[in-house]
């Protein structure tokens, strides 16, 4: 395990510094002059000039990377044309809204897609089998951004039901800032004016955002309890007496749960990136809705900064998937 | 007849076969069956809601939304062959080379992959399209330079299983060139699989060249594109629900017909197996 972790650990590094080299060449290679780029269509060729100087696009490109490199480890992401203040500014500002609506997007997706696969696959070919996969074969096609506009129309314009948009209701004071994740946030202070709001206004972004993700994680859950249940060892406790319910928790779901936890780590990639188009939809004031904006000002820092936090996000997460596997199951051996 | 069958056996892939005769016959004729022009602006017509004479209604300009629907049906065939075949091409090309030769090549091109794999594959499109500019080419462009990773592990690990079988070292044995053992007995033998998983991305690709021209980015006005027409349509979205809700459904009904096809191979391809 220890050996396993230390060369996890390595890869990990070495994956984040060719991440950053790769959106390096994407500021500083793909476009053909990052300076005129960054003065905009309408400068005079000494202010192109004179940007060049300033953030040093005439140096060599290793000095070029290097100083990028050393910036980013110093939490120095250079400032955002579009924000007009430093990147990690804009980041801890939007950062948390993010991450509070991918968590009740992963716990929807959690409390519907594991049950709902369990009892598709113990129904196998019943009525409640056949709706199961009908949803989800929609589910994994829906366009997101489409399924985000219907919602609206039902249950904001007809329904009058959910808020268009928005993080918080605009007569609402947001709560005390402790993590910057609003729900939490206002249980913890017992603020319950905002503590509503914020639920009412989370619950339409969070459910089209989980939609596609519970369709994977009850169709892997499915295929993999079904395989399970096919198992000597299922018959063998089914037949030494134990009662079926036990058999399924116990015995079929701990072993089924094994792909379902590689999907679901999958979805946490899935989440982020659907947050981008959710976010713009629904005003969510989000990392998704900040780097679009600034993908509309042409503010490379923060596109940047963004898609890199993206990667370490993914990776980390992917890293942390393949440590419960050997936590849930004793027979994979890393080392 | 062997097709009759296979639709009375299974009455639900009839519901693929007619998306995929659609989406072939409106690739091709889609302009010329259209019942007007899809850039023919009639500002006098503009955002009628659906009616006998306009079917799906008309947009900001007039223009009717049925023909272009219709017509769009071309750009989205075209972008998913596009990024699938570049995908293919340059995955098998690494994912063969990788697999085959292994040693330092192998890590080396492995690494490669393992950096573009750190990306959720829409957020690393999105930046390159940044960097490269709006434009239905440029977002085609990145993705497939974010997906080819994929398919270059996908048929390493092919090759990789594939590689010491009796028949290859046999091959070898008798002197038959590398490239040729690549050709002509490595690679029949990994495809099965390798086109299984990129007909079930055709949906991924559609969806997410769609999701880059909503924002913005992809293909730009006036081309009819679906992604782009749910995108202008937003802005109308609670006074004319047409406009982003019928290319929104033409892409999902594409994506299911697809998925379907996609669902149905890989059933073929694991009864194969076992």
């Amino acid at each position: 395990m220890r050996t396993f972790l230390t060369r996890r650990l390595f890869l990990l590094i070495f994956v984040l510094l060719g991440v950053s080299l790769l959106t390096f060449s994407i500021s500083h290679i793909i476009p053909s002059d990052p300076a005129r780029q960054a003065a905009g269509p309408h400068a005079t060729t000494e202010q192109v000039e004179v940007l060049r100087k300033k953030f040093g696009f005439d140096r060599p490109l290793p000095v070029q990377y290097w100083v990028y490199m050393t910036g980013l480890l110093r939490g120095d992401f250079g400032f955002s044309l579009y924000s007009r203040r430093p990147v990690a500014e804009d980041i801890k500002a939007y950062f948390p809204a993010t991450i509070e609506l991918t968590i009740v997007a992963m716990l929807i997706c959690l409390i519907l897609g594991i049950p709902l696969g369990v009892l598709s696959a113990i129904y196998k070919d019943r009525f409640l089998d056949h709706v199961s996969r009908v949803v989800c074969i929609g589910g994994v096609g829906l366009p997101i951004f489409w399924l985000a506009l219907l919602f609206q129309l039902v249950f904001y314009r007809s329904l009058h039901w959910l808020p268009a948009g928005g993080r918080i209701d605009p007569n609402v004071a947001p709560p005390t800032t402790i993590t910057g994740l609003y729900i939490f946030d206002s249980l913890v202070t017992a603020n319950w004016v905002a503590l509503g709001s914020s639920i009412y206004h989370i619950i339409m972004p969070a459910v089209v955002l989980a939609f596609a993700s519970v369709a994977w994680v009850t169709r892997i859950t499915r295929s993999s309890m079904l395989e399970t249940l096919g198992q000597d060892y299922i018959r063998t406790a089914r037949g030494k007496g134990l009662r079926e319910q036990q058999v399924i928790y116990t015995h079929a779901l701990r072993n089924a749960l094994i792909p379902a936890i590689t999907m679901i780590g999958l979805q946490v990639g899935a989440l982020l990136a659907g947050a981008f188009l959710v976010e713009i939809i629904f005003s969510w004031p989000g990392i998704g809705f900040y780097t679009i904006n600034s993908i509309m000002a042409m503010d490379f820092n923060a596109i940047l900064t963004t898609t890199l936090l993206v990667a370490v996000v993914y990776t980390i997460t992917n890293l942390v998937v393949d440590i419960l596997y050997v936590a849930i199951d004793p027979r994979i051996n890393y080392s | 007849m062997r097709l009759l069958h296979v639709f009375k056996r299974n009455p639900i892939m009839i519901f693929p076969a007619i998306v995929v005769l659609g989406l072939i016959i409106l690739t091709f004729f889609g302009e010329a069956l259209a019942p007007y022009d899809p850039l023919a602006i009639n500002i006098p017509a503009k955002l009628k809601p659906p009616s006998t004479t306009h079917l799906m209604g008309t947009d900001e300009m007039g223009r009717d939304v049925l023909s272009r629907v219709m017509t769009g049906t071309r750009y989205s065939t075209e972008t998913v062959l596009v990024i699938m075949s570049s995908c293919l091409i340059v995955g098998i090309l690494i994912g063969t080379l990788s697999g085959y030769f292994g040693g330092r090549m192998d890590d080396l091109l492995m690494r490669i992959t393992e950096i573009f794999l750190a990306f959720p594959p829409l957020i690393l499109a999105l930046a390159i399209v940044a960097a490269l500019g709006p434009g239905l080419l440029n977002a085609m462009l990145a993705i497939s330079l974010v997906w080819w990773p994929w398919y270059a592990r996908m048929v390493r690990g092919q090759v990789l299983s594939v590689k010491d079988q009796p028949y290859v070292m046999a091959a070898r044995s008798i002197g038959v060139k590398d490239a040729r053992i690549m050709l002509h007995h490595i690679l029949p033998n990994c495809m099965m699989p390798i086109f299984v998983q990129a007909s079930m991305d055709m949906g991924a690709a559609l969806v997410t060249t769609a999701g880059l021209s909503f924002i913005g980015l992809g293909a730009q006005a006036p081309i009819p594109e679906w992604g782009a027409m749910v995108g202008v349509g937003r802005r109308y979205l609670l006074t004319a629900w047409w406009l982003s809700t019928f290319p929104g459904l033409a892409i999902f009904v594409a994506i299911l017909g697809l998925n379907f096809i996609s669902d149905a191979l890989q059933d073929i391809l694991w009864s194969r197996e076992a």
